[in-house]
């Protein structure tokens, strides 16, 4: 199921600034790569061009490759609809829809789609509540709205409505970052467990974090305001926080940076 | 480094001298009972007089005795309230008395029979006859209107919101301004010309449905259009993201959240049209007897029926009670929908909580 992704030269833009610049990774399935790197240097913008996000930001283009198994998702003839549902995305901010009640949050992503079968919704929203470690907290309350939850369960329900739909890939761009420690202990928790079905690529400012979840470690930068950002390097995330080959990896992840 | 000291006057005390809490409806009373003396007094005939010096009075005692018990700042304060206050109550009073005017003249002929019946062959010198062709007249051309208004209006605010970039949304943009600007008779000068002396049609209901959905459809597209901007970006990346395309995010994310705002904006523009009287004069003609066919022949709608009885009735009694009456009715069925369109709004609202 989980997928592996190859980038190779890729530069994206806002209109003619240039974001980021010659990008080339490859990103091995059922693991957990981290994205670190100071504010500003393109993490979210990179983990956006890998199911086509970045496109939905006006004037938003890419150039170069990303291949998921071997297929390129820049291709002419790729959907990007189709490449969304391979490859789904946890947003920094926990965003419920309003209107629908946690179990509809949940459904949202097959019924929207059209793609279900009555009986088996049931199951799904069970399964995915499960998977992101809310179902104890909520299956007594499935029907109330979903922007009732506190965040860090919010952002656990933003989980399960991405999981629901059986994407191969997971990205999450900051997934803890407005959350408290024992939420955020929840979910990596959680993306621990959800290694052994998705490949998952999570964007962190916490260090200790990237450590203890993953397994790959990229580390991102630029020279100065304005330019494009740029992949340092990218290594075990064993060697990246013990002995880094670059030594601004070295003075960023020890603090001595800025 | 040294830090430049700017002088702060600190009060010695956190606690000051307060005026009591029912200090402004004092001042309120007393104002009001010396603006009447006054008026009386100086023997002035204008009842406005008299509330402007009331006015007048109350700004200046709530200032003067702020000033004087709390300081000048909370004065200050107090009498940017009362300015607050004066202007609110001034913008009531009209309002207020338009109501009982309209209420009070009105109820003399207002009853079931009145309702339910037309004018048949009464003429407009007599008493009786009733409202009933003009309540049909005005539902239809206003429903129709919105039929005509409300998906092209919807359809618009959605291409400008999701879609539109570049020249072309610039235009649509301009022209809808340029659209609102549009006076009443205007469009229907434009209805009448194109669609009766032109096409040759007749009058008809449909005729000035079409001269109210060019003044309606300005309406609903600025309305929705700020209702679809509400809708936080997030949500609809979150749909996006879902692999979920974009007519559907559209469709089922963005329209649920804002729909009450926009049912509200589409209300509002109901009630602003139903009460548009020069292009139903122009296109509909007016008609004594009931015409339940919109698409031809003249009908009657509720404000070409006050016109009518106001204008064409010799000044006959009877017919200034019906033009009440029928006036009220309008006001009613105006504010019944504005009460509708806040129920729909709470009702549809996002929920939050638990
Ligand atoms: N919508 C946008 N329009 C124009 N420029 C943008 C937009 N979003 C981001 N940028 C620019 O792209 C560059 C990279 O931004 P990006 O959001 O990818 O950084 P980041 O590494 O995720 O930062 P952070 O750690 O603060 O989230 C920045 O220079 C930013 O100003
Ligand atoms: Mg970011």
């Amino acid at each position: 199921m989980a997928k592996r992704i190859d980038v190779s030269g890729l530069t994206a833009y806002y209109s003619s600034h240039k974001a980021i610049e010659d990008i080339s990774m490859t990103v091995e399935p059922r693991s957990v790569t981290a994205f670190i790197g100071p504010s500003g240097c393109g993490k979210s913008t990179f983990l956006r061009t890998l199911n086509r996000m970045h496109e939905v930001t006006p004037g938003g283009r890419v150039e170069g490759k990303v291949l998921l198994d071997d297929e390129d998702l820049y291709g002419s003839h790729v959907d990007p609809v189709a490449v969304r549902r391979t490859v789904g995305m946890v947003f920094q901010r926990p965003n419920p829809f309003p209107t629908m009640s946690i179990f509809d949050n949940v459904a949202a992503g097959l019924r929207l789609n059209g793609s279900y079968k009555k009986s088996e919704l049931n199951d799904v929203v069970e399964k995915s509540l499960k998977g992101a470690n809310l179902w104890n907290e909520v299956k007594d309350r499935l029907n109330k709205p979903g922007s009732g939850l506190s965040g860090g369960q919010q952002q656990r329900l933003c989980i399960a409505r991405a999981i629901a739909v059986e994407p191969q890939v997971l990205l999450m761009d900051e997934p803890c970052s407005a959350l408290d420690p024992i939420s955020t202990l929840a979910i990596e928790d959680l993306i621990g467990e959800l290694k052994e079905r998705f490949t998952i690529v999570i964007v962190t400012h916490n260090m200790q974090q990237a450590a203890r979840v993953s397994d790959r470690t990229a580390f991102f930068n630029l020279a100065a305001v304005g330019q494009p950002g740029k992949l340092i390097e990218i290594d075990e995330t064993e060697r990246i926080f013990s002995n880094p080959s670059v030594q601004a990896t070295e003075d960023y992840i020890s603090g001595r940076f800025g | 480094m040294s830090h430049a000291t700017v002088p702060v006057k600190r009060p010695d005390s956190l606690s000051a001298a307060r005026l009591p809490r029912w200090s402004p409806w004092a001042i309120a009373i007393g104002s009001v009972a010396a603006g009447c003396a006054i008026g009386l007094g100086a023997g002035l005939d204008s009842r406005i007089q008299w509330g402007l010096i009331a006015a007048l009075l109350f700004v200046g005692v709530t200032y003067a005795l702020g000033a004087k018990v709390e300081g000048r700042r909370q004065a200050k304060d107090r009498v940017a309230t009362s300015l607050v206050w004066v202007a609110f109550i001034l913008a009531v009073i009209p309002l207020a008395s338009l109501v009982y005017e309209t209420v009070a003249r009105g109820i003399k002929v207002l009853d079931v029979y009145f309702l339910t019946h037309s004018m048949g062959f009464v003429t407009s010198y007599e008493p009786g006859g009733g409202i009933y062709h003009a309540i049909l007249g005005t539902l239809e051309q206003v429903g129709l209107a919105t039929l005509i208004s409300v998906p092209i209006g919807l359809l618009t605010a959605i291409y400008l919101v999701e879609y539109g970039r570049g020249k072309l949304a610039k235009a649509v943009t301009f022209f809808v301004d340029v659209m609102t600007g549009i006076p009443s008779i205007v469009a229907g000068l434009f209805i009448l010309s194109f669609w009766i002396l032109i096409l040759g049609f007749g009058y008809s209901g449909f005729a000035g449905s079409m001269a109210l959905s060019i003044l309606m459809i300005p309406v609903v597209v600025r309305s929705t259009e700020e209702m679809l901007k509400l809708v936080p970006n997030e949500l609809r990346e979150a749909s996006l993201a879902l692999g979920v395309p974009k007519w559907r995010t559209i469709l089922k994310v963005v329209l649920p959240t804002s729909i009450g705002g926009i049912t509200t904006g589409v209300m509002l523009a109901v009630a602003r049209i139903a009460g548009e009287t020069a292009p139903v004069l122009l296109l509909v003609f007016g008609n004594p007897l009931i015409n339940g066919n919109p698409f031809s022949g003249p009908q009657a709608s509720l404000p070409l029926y006050i016109y009518d009885q106001y204008a064409k009735s010799g000044g006959s009694q009877a017919a200034y009670d019906r033009a009440w009456a029928a006036a009220l009715v309008l006001i009613a069925f105006i504010m019944i929908l504005n009460l509708v369109a806040r129920g729909i709004a709470r009702w549809k609202a996002p929920k939050s909580g638990r």
